[in-house]
């Protein structure tokens, strides 16, 4: 047994030193690896955290919102128009919202004011989201103007800043009083910008949304799928995107891989002869060139996906900004919350260190295994 | 101590340019003696000591090591044999570049799994034995020839092999540095080593150091005194 450590420990030895002696070519090889497993490791993180982030999202939406159409234009909700919904049978529940579209000027950026029904806000004060606290640097205590669209200039103390962990849909968000909002967009009391509803039985939100037209046929109800469908399309294009990505750099890691895997050198090939000739078995050898395989590939692994974890959470996947440029005007920035999935990091590890280890232990096999005497003959 | 019955050795067996390197060797490596091997070149010198070796399998024959057959054993065991009981001194040294000459000492003692401390400490006597000692940690490429030579036959007797292999150690020498080698030799000898070697060098063949020589030519013993 002592025997046993002690070759592991001489192996692992003789392996550093060998790495060592190629210093060059390593430091390269490892470079290369660890770049291609970032890009791997990026996408798979960004896309997945999207997905996540997504779900999250559509798991707040009603199921149906009902918008009032007034010549082809969208109309407040007037008072009394919620109760006529009241008698529609399978409606369990249903409030009027509160919500405008503000354009800032000063950053050009738009946000989503909103006065919440679940969250005690005290006139003149509002809640903003951390893209507003970002881009006109504001903090907690500070006041802001707003001039609406009629042009008076409202001033407001902001009483807090929205958690990140959600910033898809709270980082432009302002909210504000009932009474403040009203003021600001001139909405007479009663009126609200569209009605949220929800409906029990999810098999008859289709027929609820035809009775909704009949019996108001000024309405437009919008479902839950739909909603779902854009954002599907939003997403699928930006995984499409990173799909693209994903795809060229497994075409690399192959390319890298197959490269290491016919390329034995010469001076390779000659050092497994001589060890062979002085007495190690074909099995130490490969268990040599096994450590030095997997000390590399695990490097580059761990360094890479560090990396990417860096790049995706802390630095808001900046590399990939500008694939993404489609995106960013509706979010002027986009944080997601770190996530990281174990089944996703374990199909990382296999999809990279073990190619890599198999086609570096390939070639090796074959030299390893042919007869020791070709040292004999220079 | 090693024993040749009716040895055969074709490269290329089956194909066009079949060619028999080895034909029919009958020889007994005596134990403690040095054997030279001499003879044209391209004669068989060298595949006979691949043979002697274990480095390479003969294609008919037998070869008995101590009186026990060692020709049909699986490669596992032929390289603990090579390991345990020959040390080898190639024409072309076969040192690994990079490294230390103490780091190339070891190397063939890695897969015993001796303790490296006792290792280093055999090695550097070994190396101070050939006045190689202030070398130590040179790496082997910014050593002359004779002093690779001298690392080559410091690994060759790190595991205290009981037979010595040699292929023209001193084609890559001069004068004065074959003799410092045969000196060697004659050290080696006399510690009671089997020594094989082949050389085309006189000066090794017919000196006194050498107790057999076996001439070889066209795959076939022709002379042996
Ligand atoms: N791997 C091989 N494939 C084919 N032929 C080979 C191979 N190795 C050796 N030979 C041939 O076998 C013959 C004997 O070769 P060997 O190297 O044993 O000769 P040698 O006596 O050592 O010659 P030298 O004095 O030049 O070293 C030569 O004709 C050589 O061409
Ligand atoms: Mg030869």
């Amino acid at each position: 047994m002592n025997t046993w450590i002690e070759k592991q420990r001489h192996l692992i030895d003789f392996t550093l030193a060998s790495l060592a002696r190629r210093k060059g070519k390593n430091l390269g090889l490892l470079f290369i690896y660890t770049l291609l497993v970032f890009v791997l490791a990026s996408v798979a993180l960004y896309t997945h955290a999207l997905r996540t982030e997504a779900q999250k999202v559509l798991a707040g939406t009603p199921e149906i919102v009902l918008q009032r159409l007034v010549a082809g234009r969208h109309d407040l909700i007037p008072p009394g128009y919620i109760e006529q919904i009241g008698r529609i049978r399978g409606v369990q529940k249903k409030e009027g919202r509160l919500w405008g579209y503000y354009y800032d000027s000063v950053v050009k950026a738009n946000y989503t004011f909103m006065a919440p029904r679940d969250l005690k806000i005290e006139r003149g004060e509002i809640i903003v989201g951390p893209a507003l606290e970002r881009s006109r640097g504001l903090a907690a205590g500070n006041g802001i103007s707003f001039r609406s669209y009629s042009g008076e200039l409202h001033t407001f103390i902001i009483a807090d800043v929205l958690p990140q962990n959600s910033e898809l849909v709270s980082a432009d968000l302002v909210l504000m009083h009932e009474a403040d909002f009203r003021a600001f967009f001139k909405y007479p009391e009663g009126h609200f910008t569209d009605v949220a509803m929800s409906v029990a039985n999810p098999q008859e939100i289709k027929n609820v949304a035809i009775k909704l037209m009949d019996s108001l046929p000024d309405s437009r109800p919008i479902l839950r799928d739909e909603v779902l469908r854009t954002y599907a399309s939003i997403f699928d294009w930006r995984e499409g995107i990173m799909l693209a990505l994903l795809s060229a750099a497994i075409l690399a890691f192959g390319i890298f891989a197959w490269e290491k895997a016919a390329g034995l050198s010469a001076e390779e090939k000659r050092e497994i002869g001589i060890l062979k000739a002085i007495g190690w078995e074909t099995g130490d050898v490969i268990k040599m060139k096994f450590w030095e395989g997997l000390l590399i590939s695990l490097t580059a692994f761990f360094a890479g996906y560090v990396a990417a974890y860096l790049h995706v959470f802390h630095f808001d996947a900046i590399l990939f900004e500008s694939v993404l440029k489609g995106w960013a005007v509706l979010y002027p920035r986009f944080t997601l919350p770190p996530h990281i999935d174990g089944l996703q990091v374990a199909t990382l590890f296999f999809f990279t260190v073990f190619p890599y280890t198999a086609a570096v232990l390939v070639p090796i096999w074959r030299a390893a295994t042919t007869d020791p005497d070709t040292v004999m003959r220079g | 101590m090693l024993e040749l019955t009716n040895i055969r050795k074709a490269f290329n067996q089956g194909r066009h340019n079949e060619y028999w390197a080895l034909d029919g060797i009958e020889l007994a490596i005596p134990e403690k003696q040095v054997t030279a091997l001499r003879g044209p070149s391209g004669s068989g010198k060298t595949t006979l000591l691949t043979i002697l070796g274990c480095l390479a399998r003969p294609t008919e024959g037998r070869v008995r090591l101590k009186g026990e057959d060692i020709s049909g054993l699986p490669e596992r065991f032929l390289t603990e044999i090579r390991r345990q009981t020959f040390g080898f001194i190639f024409q072309q040294f076969n040192l690994v570049r990079g490294m230390s000459a103490i780091d190339n000492v070891i190397l063939s003692a890695y897969p015993t799994g001796r303790p490296r401390k006792d290792l280093l400490l055999k090695a550097e006597s070994l190396l101070a034995g050939v006045d190689l000692g202030h070398r130590r940690d040179a790496k082997v490429e910014w050593l002359s020839g004779g002093e690779q030579q001298r690392v080559a036959i410091c690994r060759a007797l790190i595991n205290d092999p009981e037979l010595l292999i040699a292929d023209e150690p001193t084609a890559n020498l001069d004068t004065r540095l074959s003799k410092e080698f045969l000196a060697i030799l004659e050290r080696l000898a006399d510690s009671g080593r089997t020594i094989v070697l082949t050389s085309h060098d006189p000066m090794v063949v017919e000196s006194d150091v050498v107790d057999f020589i076996v001439s070889l030519r066209d795959g076939k013993i022709v002379d042996e005194k």
